[in-house]
């Protein structure tokens, strides 16, 4: 397995594709946090500024930064089948599952910790652009480290089922665009249904369930709580990731 | 060794191999041959494991391939020539492919400078020419020093010196004593270097043989033989059961005895020979003779010839 493990970061290393989603993911993240910090809080009503929570806010780049990963994540299988590659890689190791381990630890961990970090910046590029007290809010305040961490741990579990789905799908176009429409069309949908859906059905869609995790305040009742809907949205990339090790070893490459 | 038994893939109702049994000697180049479309790279895949067999089994050295922890110690390979990220380096490419057996960078520098790419190796695999994609693929294929390579249109596409350096390179292989599967549809490109032949059609074994062997027994051998007593020696050779036909030259051509044979009968007799001589079809007439009904596609030659359809 160390074998494996090193092989595959040598291949996540050594794209550039890899620098440049991972570089605009932190982009994302901090720049449009610093935007919101400079332009939103002197837009808000006094009743809007009293429902709005200052950590998702500052998180606010983490609604672009997803597409980076998700896409990094999807690539990681599905540019070794549309070069070619992957039959190389079946040559060299013959026991398929252990490459798609292999691939995805070393992706979880690398999103892991530009994740985390970028979204710790984030927040302290948030705070440091605010000015005033509007929209203030301290590291120590209650679900503030969860709800920032959660920010990673989110893009992490949606770059899997991104991976997962390149491994079902073995495309990259077919992949990516199957990522983001389970992520974006049902929260469309949903908007077009009955109220009683929105609230049985719509907590449960992906990304709704999965982006509890970095709401710290005016969590809205209807929905999961942090912990439960980012363990939902994993559920959504293990069923992919678990469907994707099924068939790895029963199809021709 | 490579030995495959009953080896069947279909896809769907069409069959891509079937029931192939064959064995590649240790130790030897063996061509494998067979039209374009014949199954040649589907068979190579199946010994890889890349392709599940529907029925039969391969196995190389004994053990399935996908029993080999690091293979790439085992068998090289060398499938299609763009089977690399177009965007990582030579280097990269190959250091990746041997991280994972285990192999060392300075192993992976030692194979490009071998296939004449280490000036190069920074260089991002996407800018290559096919020949330098072929010669990374070569140098994928020997990162592990293996005993067993496998290369499938080797010298497909490349230019003249490309050929010629396949050629010496396979011929070095065969020296080192390995044991080498070369796949074409040509058997100009296998008779240089192959000492054995398995040739197939239509996913079917059409011959398992030595090149020796293959000539001998085509249908296009005879003896040509002149004789200013020709009447005699046609009848005396067709009494032993030879079949022998009269050509405008006076001489005769004989099959289905040997020239000694003729030699012997012409003695026995008191026959006055001025020439006696085998002739052998070449390997690519004798290919084209068994492969003839198996090539899926082909211009219908009658038309081409006749030449009386204006």
């Amino acid at each position: 397995m160390a074998e494996v493990l090193r092989s595959e970061f040598c291949k996540f290393r050594s794209v550039r594709s890899t620098f440049w989603t991972l570089s605009t993911a932190v982009l994302f993240n901090v720049a449009l946090a610093g935007l919101a910090a400079i332009f939103i809080p002197r837009n808000l009503s006094g009743h809007e500024q009293s429902t709005t929570d200052p950590i998702r806010l500052s998180l606010a780049g983490v609604h672009l930064s997803q597409i980076a990963f998700g896409v990094l994540g999807t690539l990681i299988v599905t540019s070794e089948y549309g070069t070619g590659m992957i039959r190389a890689t079946f040559a060299a190791v013959p026991h398929r599952r252990l490459v798609l381990a292999g691939k995805a630890i070393v992706f979880a961990t690398t999103a892991l910790i530009v994740g985390i970090a970028s979204c710790f910046a984030a927040y302290a590029t948030f705070e440091a652009f605010l000015s005033g007290d509007r929209l203030r809010s301290s590291i120590g305040d209650p679900g503030v480290v969860r709800a920032i961490t959660g920010g990673g741990l989110y893009l992490v579990v949606l770059g899997l089922l991104g991976l997962g789905l390149g491994t079902i799908l073995r495309s990259s176009t077919g992949a990516i665009a199957t990522l983001f429409a389970l992520l974006f069309v049902p929260s469309i949908l949903l908007t077009l249904m009955p109220q009683a859906w929105r609230t049985t059905i719509g907590p449960f869609v992906p990304m709704q369930a999965g982006s509890q995790i970095f709401v710290a305040t005016h969590h809205e009742p209807d929905n999961l709580g942090a912990w439960t809907g980012l363990g939902v949205f994993s559920l959504y990339a293990a069923a992919a990731l678990t469907l994707g090790f099924v068939l790895i070893n029963h199809r021709d490459t | 060794m490579i030995e495959a038994v009953g080896l069947t893939k279909r896809y769907g109702r069409a069959a891509a191999v079937e029931d192939l049994s064959f064995v590649v000697p240790s130790g030897q180049v063996t061509g494998f041959l067979g039209p374009n479309g014949a199954g040649k790279s589907t068979t190579m895949r199946l010994i890889l494991g890349l392709d599940a067999p529907t029925a039969g089994r391969v196995t190389v050295n004994g053990r399935p391939y996908a029993a080999y922890r690091r293979p790439l110690f085992e068998v090289g390979a060398l499938l299609e020539a763009k089977a690399a990220h177009g965007g990582r380096s030579a280097f990269n490419h190959l250091l990746c492919l041997a991280l994972s057996n285990g192999i060392s960078r300075a192993r992976v520098a030692d194979v490009l400078e071998l296939v004449g790419l280490d000036g190069v190796a920074g260089k991002r695999v996407g800018g290559f020419s096919l020949g330098m994609s072929q010669r990374l693929g070569i140098a994928a294929a020997l990162l592990g020093d293996p005993q067993v390579l496998i290369l499938d249109e080797p010298v497909n596409g490349l230019d003249p010196e490309g050929v010629l350096w396949i050629r010496t390179l396979v011929k070095s292989l065969a020296a080192d004593g390995r044991t080498v599967l070369l796949s074409s549809h040509l058997m100009s490109e296998v008779a240089i270097t192959a000492d054995r032949l398995i040739i197939i059609g239509r996913g079917r074994l059409i011959a398992d043989t030595s090149v020796a062997e293959l000539l001998r027994t085509g249908s296009g051998n005879f003896v040509r033989v002149r004789s200013p007593q020709r009447d005699q020696l046609t009848e005396r050779l067709r009494a032993m059961g030879a079949s022998v036909t009269g050509q405008p030259d006076d001489s005769l051509h004989v099959s289905g005895a040997s020239a000694d044979v003729v030699g012997e009968i012409a003695r026995e007799h008191g026959l006055i020979l001025q020439e006696l001589s085998e002739h052998h079809a070449s390997l690519e007439q004798r290919y084209l003779e068994l492969t003839g009904d198996a090539v899926d596609y082909h211009a219908p030659t009658h038309l081409v010839s006749s030449g009386n359809w204006t």
